[in-house]
């Protein structure tokens, strides 16, 4: 047992019903530990990309890719890692701004580079992308205005345009 | 061409090679049983309840090495079919299940008899499909078939809903097909194999491990050019058995929670174990962590994710085990490994784990060696789940290939008869029997009307111990003698096999053991004979759960018998 850590894992995928199905219950089924999955179209016509991130040890790691690849529909697996990829998370968050301490609010938003997208007299709704530690602390900063709702889309991650994304083959050695 | 669903689905079936499928008609598949009778050259076995037709599929696949298929309706029929599915997904059986569906405008409204079956069986298949126009059946089925029957082989359903089997489509069939997402690795990597030939030439103590996979790809003849050209023992997982001559010298048995303890023992002196066509299956290995602590591990297989899923390996190989042990007895060097064998054959003497008590009493032990050695040679042996398993595996003593039929991962009781069925109708020259426990036996016995109305030899022999056995030896050894929930009330099998129109035997004596098998065998149809045996014998060695395989529970025998 080697050290469990966060992995992301950029699958590409042929766009057929049920294939996010597929993917879900091979986690639950194996007990593999999955953090986020964020699904979308990719480039190609008929392909989607989804970004995994899972938590598992090297062995884990190896399991998941590999039973991945036994999936009819799943075409290529790629293991990003953070130095060579770029890794963002998109977040909307609902605070309680009443006007006395909308001032304090706003310097915060600007600090993280977030927006704000939409206002009402006692509330706000923030829209900041980046990374999961940088979107928690955010959210920590803003807690104690309270806040009224968080959602999030989970990691979606591309390696740089520099570098190759490493296409985790299953060892076949 | 335009043809409806039903029809383009059964042109599909004759074109992938079907001679025989079995099934089970309603509402939702009618189409296809409507359009059915036109198609003679594809033979149906109606069964008696969905799990048979799943079974009978499986054998008859496992017997010919085709792709079984098995029809159902929709909702129960669908559902019965899912042990049989599982069973055969397990134990890598090539298997397209056809299943009817609701209507299409029906689907999702909890229609009557609707079962979301594609959604029931995506972690149970290998792939399956929902078919939601008439014009895909073609590249589906066609994708079915290569799905199932490549790479390791698996189960495909495909679920067809009853107004898809109605419409008319134009009817091709693919030339080709066009998977980017599957590419089975048949190859083995060169370096690789040298490495592992490198670790076999330099062994003193290797073991050959044969699986499944040495049957599945046909590798019956490159095993034992590589077992004898560096004298390598070879050992087998219960899925394994007969891909290697019983009567072969270099030929140990069984290993694992029942198998020899003479094998399990030498796992822990082995400084090699060459796995082929194998998945490490807990059953097998033991503890997993405690498995071979001595040995550098080699590890041939088809599927990828087999390999360090289980246990380490230090030599992974990815491919056809046919394909890899081509080129891996190139590298190897003929060996002399006599220390190491005659270390085996004084374990095997000092410990032996097949002796049968000369007390006149009648031991399942008995019956099933005596089936052994009554039966000719085209033979095919089907068992259940239990004991009378373990002890058909144990004392396995046939050198034809692939006549050892048995339910390895799922351990599905009520498997050898109507798995039987599906021998039988591969091989209809050799003589096929059933062997099953009186609780197995139980839980299908209804496909004697489908032997009996189609004229299916099949001879089975009821282990009748009045146990659940393994249970009950599970209940005294580890569960402080506790018999719960398994005595069982049996029925007079006599008269079972009399009120389908089969003759029946009773055997409750040593002496009749061999007259009857042979009585059984001269009746020109199926028979059935129940063997009422000692209640209470123990299936040893044995494993104790949980335990690793130095920690084998040998048999226990007379000093006398120990060499």
């Amino acid at each position: 047992m080697t050290e469990v850590k966060k992995h992301t894992i950029v699958a590409l995928v042929q766009d057929q019903p049920g294939v996010l199905n597929r993917i879900s219950s091979l986690f639950r089924r194996r007990m593999f530990n999955i953090d986020s999955l964020a699904v979308g179209p990719s480039e190609r016509p008929g392909l989607s990309r989804l970004t995994l991130v899972i938590k598992a040890d090297a062995d884990g790691l190896e399991q998941v890719v590999k039973q991945l690849y036994k999936l009819i529909d799943v075409i290529k697996i790629s293991e990003l890692d953070e130095e060579t990829s770029v890794q963002r998370e998109l977040a909307l968050i609902k605070v309680s701004a009443p006007a006395p301490v909308r001032a304090e609010i706003i310097p915060i938003i600007d600090i993280f580079r977030a927006k704000i997208i939409d206002v009402a007299p006692d509330a706000l709704i923030i829209e900041a992308t980046g990374t999961e530690d940088k979107i928690d602390a955010l959210i920590s900063l803003l807690r104690s205005y309270g806040i009224q709702e968080v959602v999030r889309t989970g990691r979606v991650a591309m390696s740089r345009a520099s570098a190759r994304a490493r296409a985790v083959q299953a060892r076949s050695a | 061409m335009k043809l409806r669903g039903a029809q383009i689905l059964a042109e599909c079936l004759v074109r992938e090679g079907v001679e025989v499928i079995f099934g089970y008609p309603g509402g939702a598949i009618l189409p296809f049983y409507h359009y059915l009778p036109e198609y003679p050259q594809i033979k149906h076995i109606l069964v008696r309840h969905e799990q048979g037709a799943g079974h009978a599929a499986d054998g008859y696949a496992r017997a010919s090495g085709k792709v079984g298929v098995a029809v159902a309706t929709s909702g129960p029929g669908a559902t019965n079919l899912v042990t049989a599915i599982v069973n055969a997904q397990m134990d890598s059986v090539p298997m397209v299940v056809i299943t009817g569906q609701v209507p299409r405008a029906m689907i999702g409204k909890d229609a009557f008899q609707e079962t979301d079956v594609t959604g029931i069986t995506l972690p149970i298949t290998k792939h399956n499909y929902l078919v939601l126009d008439a014009a895909d059946i073609p590249r589906v089925i066609r994708e079915a078939f290569y799905i199932a029957g490549s790479g390791r082989p698996g189960v495909v359903l495909v679920d067809i809903p009853r107004d898809v089997l109605q419409e008319e489509a134009e009817f091709h069939y693919p030339e080709s097909i066009d998977l980017p997402g599957y590419q089975p690795t048949v190859q083995g990597h060169v370096a690789q194999i040298r490495k592992a030939a490198d670790l076999i030439n330099r062994s003193e103590r290797p073991l050959i491990i044969a699986g499944h996979g040495i049957i599945l790809s046909g590798a019956y003849a490159e095993l034992r050019e590589l077992a004898e050209k560096a004298q390598i023992p070879v050992v087998n997982t219960l899925l394994g058995i007969s891909n290697f001559p019983a009567s072969h010298y270099l030929y140990q048995g069984m290993m694992g929670m029942h198998g020899m303890y003479h094998i399990n023992v030498a796992t822990n002196e082995a400084d090699l174990i060459i796995g082929l066509g194998i998945r490490f299956d807990d059953r097998a290995m033991g503890r997993f962590k405690d498995f071979a602590p001595k040995a550098k591990i080699i590890h041939v297989d088809i599927d990828p994710a087999e390999i360090g899923k289980n246990v380490r390996c230090d030599v992974p190989i990815v491919g056809d085990v046919k394909q890899v042990l081509r080129v891996l007895i190139k590298y190897v060097q003929p060996g002399n490994r006599t220390p190491w064998l005659n270390r085996l054959d004084e374990m095997r003497r000092r410990y032996p784990s097949l002796h049968i008590p000369d007390d006149g009493r009648l031991w399942s032990t008995y019956v099933i060696k005596t089936i052994y050695e009554v039966t000719p040679e085209n033979a095919y042996f089907t068992t259940g789940v239990g004991q009378h398993q373990m002890w058909a595996a144990q004392y396995f003593c046939r050198d034809k290939p692939n006549c050892f039929i048995t339910s390895g991962g799922l351990g599905t009781m009520g498997f050898a008869l109507p798995a039987a069925i599906g021998v039988k109708l591969a091989r209809p020259d050799a003589v096929v029997w059933a062997i099953e426990g009186d609780g197995g036996f139980q839980m299908t016995m209804y496909e004697l009307a489908t032997c009996v109305e189609n004229r299916i030899d099949v001879k089975i022999a009821v282990i009748n111990n009045g146990y659940l056995g393994m249970v009950r030896q599970w209940q005294q050894l580890f569960y402080n003698n506790r018999y719960s929930a398994v005595a069982l009330f049996n029925p007079d099998y006599v008269k079972l096999a009399e009120a389908y129109g089969i003759p029946g035997f009773r055997v409750s004596s040593r002496e009749e053991v061999a007259p009857t098998v042979e009585a059984a065998l001269a009746c020109p149809g199926p028979a059935l004979i129940e063997f009422q045996v000692e209640q209470e014998e123990n299936c040893f060695p044995m494993v104790p759960p949980g335990a690793a395989l130095s920690e084998t529970i040998p048999l226990p025998v007379p000093e006398v018998v120990r060499q």
